[in-house]
C-alpha cells in the first residue's frame, strides 16, 4: 500500500496525519480526562458523560449566538467566556446528578451504568426537544480560521493548534489540582483509603460531589473545543463514548499519565490507518488491537500499584 | 430422574409460574389479537430468550454483559444468510448482472459468492451455526475475559468495545454483509413461505415452545448445584475459589448459556420479522436488552419474560402516539429500576403482592385478626447485595 507514492509524499502524508491525529488526540484527551476522574478516581461508570460533552458544546453554540446577534464587536472572544460558562454550567449539572443519583449507588457500579445511561437517554431527548434533532455547527471567529504553511505539502489548521494548546493547559492544570494541591490529596487519599481519609477528618462526601462534579466540568469544556472541529447534535456524545471508556481502560483507569499516553497511541493509529484503508475498517482495526491488548493485560498500560 | 428429584427442581410456586406464563403466551395473547399484533408480540418474544440469558449471567452469575445483541445479531444473521440464499436461487435474481448471489453483492460489483457464505445452502448447518457460532464467539470472549479475573464494569465496558466493533465490521463491510440495510426480502424456508398468515402463526408457537425450553433449561440451572455455586460465586467469589471451585470456569459456561439463547431469540427474530440489520447488534439495543431484564427482576426467569413484554408493549404504545417522550420515558425506567425497585417486578411481587396477599387470605379464611406470620424469605435475601463481587 505504501509503493504508489514517493518519499516525500510519504513524509508529508504521515504528517498530515499525524496531524489530524493530534486533534483528535486532544478532543480524546479532553473527555478521556474528565471520565478518568470518575471512573478512576471514584469507580463510577458514567454513561453519560458523552452528554455532558455535548451540553458543552450547546452552550458554546449558545453563547456564540448570542455574542453575533448582541456584542459583534466582542465576537472574537466569545469562546473564553463559552469555555468558562460551559465548565460551569457542566458541573453544577454534575454535582446535581451526584446528589439526587449517583451517592446512592456507589456500592453497585453496574447499577450506576445503568441508570446513567437513562440519564443519557432524557438529556438527549431535552436536546432534540430544545435545539432540533439536527445538527448545529458555530461560526468560528475569523482569527481562529485558515492555517499555517509548514511547506508545500503540509497544512497545519490554526483552529487545530488552538484545541491542542487548551488541551496542554488543561492537562497541566489537572496534574497540578491532582498532585500538588490540598484539595487533590484529599480525593488521591478517599480514593485509596475511604474509611481511613473520613478518619483523619476529610470529608469524603463533599470530596466526592467535588470530584464527580469536576470531571464533569472536563466534559463541558471538551464539548466546548469540540465545537471548533466539527457539528453537534444529540447523539453525537454516544458515538465517543465506548472509545472514551476504552482509552481510560486502556491506559489503565487510575493513572493520568497512562490516559493521555493510550489516547495519543489510539487517535494516531486510527488516523494515520485512515488514510492507508477505508475509516470503518481503521477504527476496526484500532479497537481489535485495543481489546486484544487489554485482554492480555486487563489492567491497562500504566497500572497504579494499589493495596486492597 | 425420580419424581422427588423432578419436584425439586420444579416446586409447586414455579409450577404455577409456568403455568400462568403457558397459559398466557399459548391461549390468551393469540386469542385476544389479530395476527400484526401477535406476530409483534413475537418479535417481542424473541427479546425475552436474550433477557432469560442475562438472569441468568447477571442475575446469578454476577457477569452484567452490555453486548447480548452480538449474539443476537449472530443468530439472526446465520438464520438470515440462510434464507437470503434461498431467496436469490439464479431464476428470482437473473436481471443481476451475476444472477445466483444476495442483491447487495451484485450493487456491491461482487461476482461470486464469499466463502463464508457458501456453507449457508444447507439447513442442517445454518441451524448448528446458529447455535455454535455464538456459542464459540462467546467461549473465546469469556476465556480471555474471566481466566485473567476480568470482571464487573471492565468486563461490561469491553463487551461494549466488542459490539461497537461488529456493528462497525457489518457496516462497513456491505458487500459481504448487507451493510446498514442488513439483509433484507427474506421469502421462503425450504419454499415455505414465511410472509403468510398461518406460516406466522405457525412461527409464533415454534418461538413460543422454544422459549418454553429454554426456561425449562434455565429453571434446571438455577435449581441445581450450579445455581447455588453462581450464587455464591456472585457474592464471594473468594471463598468459592479457595473452596476448589474453578470459578471462571462456571462464568464462561453462563456467559456462553446466556450466548446460545440469545442466538436461538436472533434466528427466531430474523424468521418473524424478515430482516435482520446491525441495528440489533449495536449498544443501544445490547443494553435496552439488559432494561427488559432489569425491570422483570434480574432474579427472576420469569420477571424477565414479563418484563420484555412490558417494556416493549410501552415502547411501541408511546412511540406510535407520543415519540418525543419514548426516550424521556425510557430514561425514567432506567433510573427508576435502579433506583427504587432493583428487584424488579418480581421483586416487587414477592416483596409486596405475595405477602399482601396471604396476609387477606388469612384473615378472610381464620375470620379474625391474622397473628404476625412470617411471610416470605427475610427481605429477599438474594438482592440483598446484588454487585458486591463487583465491587471489590
Amino acid at each position: 500500500m505504501f509503493a504508489d507514492y514517493t518519499t516525500t509524499e510519504l513524509v508529508s502524508i504521515f504528517a498530515m496525519q499525524g496531524f489530524a491525529g493530534l486533534i483528535l488526540f486532544s478532543v480524546f484527551v479532553l473527555m478521556a480526562l474528565g471520565l478518568a476522574i470518575i471512573f478512576g478516581q471514584m469507580g463510577v461508570i458514567n454513561m453519560a458523560h458523552g452528554e455532558f460533552m455535548i451540553l458543552g458544546a450547546y452552550i458554546t453554540y449558545i453563547i456564540s449566538n448570542l455574542f453575533s446577534s448582541y456584542l459583534p464587536g466582542l465576537f472574537d472572544l466569545y469562546f473564553f467566556l463559552a469555555m468558562i460558562v460551559a465548565f460551569f454550567a457542566t458541573a453544577a449539572l454534575g454535582a446535581l446528578v451526584e446528589w439526587g443519583m449517583i451517592r446512592h449507588l456507589y456500592r453497585r457500579p453496574l447499577d450506576t451504568l445503568l441508570a446513567t445511561w437513562g440519564l443519557s437517554l432524557i438529556l438527549q431527548q431535552i436536546y432534540r426537544s430544545v435545539f432540533g434533532a439536527r445538527e448545529v455547527g458555530v461560526s468560528l471567529p475569523d482569527w481562529l480560521m485558515g492555517s499555517v504553511p509548514l511547506s508545500d505539502m503540509i497544512e497545519i489548521p490554526i483552529n487545530g493548534l488552538f484545541v491542542m494548546g487548551l488541551t496542554i493547559i488543561i492537562s497541566v492544570s489537572i496534574y497540578l489540582l491532582m498532585f500538588r494541591s490540598r484539595w487533590g490529596s484529599q480525593v488521591r487519599a478517599v480514593v485509596q483509603n475511604r474509611p481511613m481519609a473520613a478518619a483523619v477528618g476529610i470529608n469524603t462526601e463533599k470530596t466526592d460531589r467535588r470530584t464527580f462534579a469536576l470531571g464533569c466540568g472536563i466534559a463541558g469544556i471538551a464539548g466546548s473545543a469540540f465545537t471548533m472541529i466539527g457539528s453537534t447534535g444529540p447523539t453525537a456524545g454516544q458515538l465517543y463514548i465506548v472509545d472514551t471508556f476504552l482509552v481510560v481502560v486502556f491506559g489503565g483507569a487510575q493513572s493520568l499519565v497512562g490516559t493521555i499516553a493510550s489516547a495519543f497511541t489510539i487517535s494516531q493509529s486510527q488516523s494515520t490507518m485512515e488514510f492507508f484503508l477505508s475509516g470503518s475498517m481503521a477504527k476496526v482495526l484500532t479497537l481489535l488491537v485495543v481489546v486484544g491488548i487489554l485482554m492480555l493485560r486487563p489492567q491497562g498500560l500504566f497500572a497504579l500499584k494499589m493495596r486492597h | 430422574m425420580s419424581r422427588v428429584e423432578i419436584r425439586s427442581y420444579f416446586p409447586k410456586s414455579d409450577l404455577v409460574n409456568f403455568a400462568v406464563l403457558a397459559c398466557l403466551i399459548l391461549i390468551v395473547l393469540p386469542l385476544s389479537m389479530d395476527i400484526f399484533r401477535l406476530n409483534l408480540v413475537g418479535k417481542y418474544l424473541t427479546y425475552a430468550f436474550v433477557a432469560l440469558g442475562l438472569v441468568l449471567c447477571w442475575g446469578y452469575g454476577g457477569i452484567l454483559s452490555l453486548g447480548q445483541g452480538i449474539f443476537f445479531g449472530l443468530g439472526g444473521y446465520c438464520m438470515a444468510m440462510f434464507l437470503k440464499l434461498e431467496a436469490s436461487d439464479p431464476e428470482s435474481t437473473k436481471i443481476q448482472s451475476t444472477p445466483g448471489i444476495p442483491d447487495f453483492m451484485d450493487w456491491n460489483q461482487l461476482t461470486e459468492l464469499p466463502w463464508f457464505w457458501e456453507p449457508f445452502y444447507s439447513l442442517p448447518f445454518t441451524i448448528i451455526a446458529v447455535l455454535i457460532v455464538p456459542t464459540i464467539f462467546a467461549y473465546i470472549i469469556g476465556v480471555a475475559m474471566f481466566k485473567r479475573r476480568v470482571g464487573g464494569v471492565y468486563f461490561a465496558i469491553i463487551t461494549q468495545a466488542v459490539a461497537s466493533i461488529l456493528t462497525i465490521l457489518i457496516i462497513g463491510q456491505q458487500g459481504y454483509t448487507g451493510g446498514v440495510n442488513g439483509i433484507t426480502d427474506l421469502r421462503t424456508l425450504l419454499g415455505w413461505d414465511i410472509r403468510t398468515d398461518s406460516a406466522k402463526y405457525f412461527l409464533y408457537y415454534l418461538n413460543a415452545i422454544l422459549l418454553f425450553a429454554c426456561l425449562f433449561f434455565a429453571q434446571w440451572v438455577r435449581k441445581s448445584k450450579l445455581g447455588r455455586i453462581l450464587l455464591a460465586m456472585r457474592e464471594r467469589e473468594d471463598r468459592v475459589r479457595f473452596s476448589g471451585y474453578d470459578v471462571s470456569n462456571f462464568k464462561i459456561f453462563v456467559f456462553c448459556l446466556g450466548a446460545a439463547f440469545s442466538a436461538i431469540g436472533g434466528a427466531m427474530f430474523t424468521l418473524q420479522v424478515g430482516f435482520m440489520s446491525p441495528s440489533f447488534v449495536g449498544i443501544v439495543p445490547s443494553i435496552e436488552m439488559v432494561i427488559f431484564c432489569a425491570v422483570g427482576g434480574r432474579m427472576s426467569i420469569f420477571g424477565a419474560i414479563y418484563g420484555t413484554l412490558l417494556v416493549n408493549w410501552a415502547k411501541t404504545t408511546f412511540s406510535e402516539s407520543f415519540p418525543e417522550l419514548w426516550l424521556f420515558a425510557m430514561g425514567a425506567l432506567f433510573i427508576g429500576v435502579v433506583m427504587a425497585f432493583p428487584g424488579g417486578l418480581a421483586g416487587l411481587y414477592t416483596d409486596k403482592v405475595l405477602p399482601f396477599c396471604k396476609k387477606f387470605i388469612q384473615k378472610t379464611r381464620s375470620g379474625k385478626k391474622p397473628q404476625q406470620i412470617k411471610v416470605g424469605p427475610p427481605k429477599n435475601d438474594e438482592l440483598a447485595s446484588p454487585d458486591l463481587a463487583a465491587v471489590k
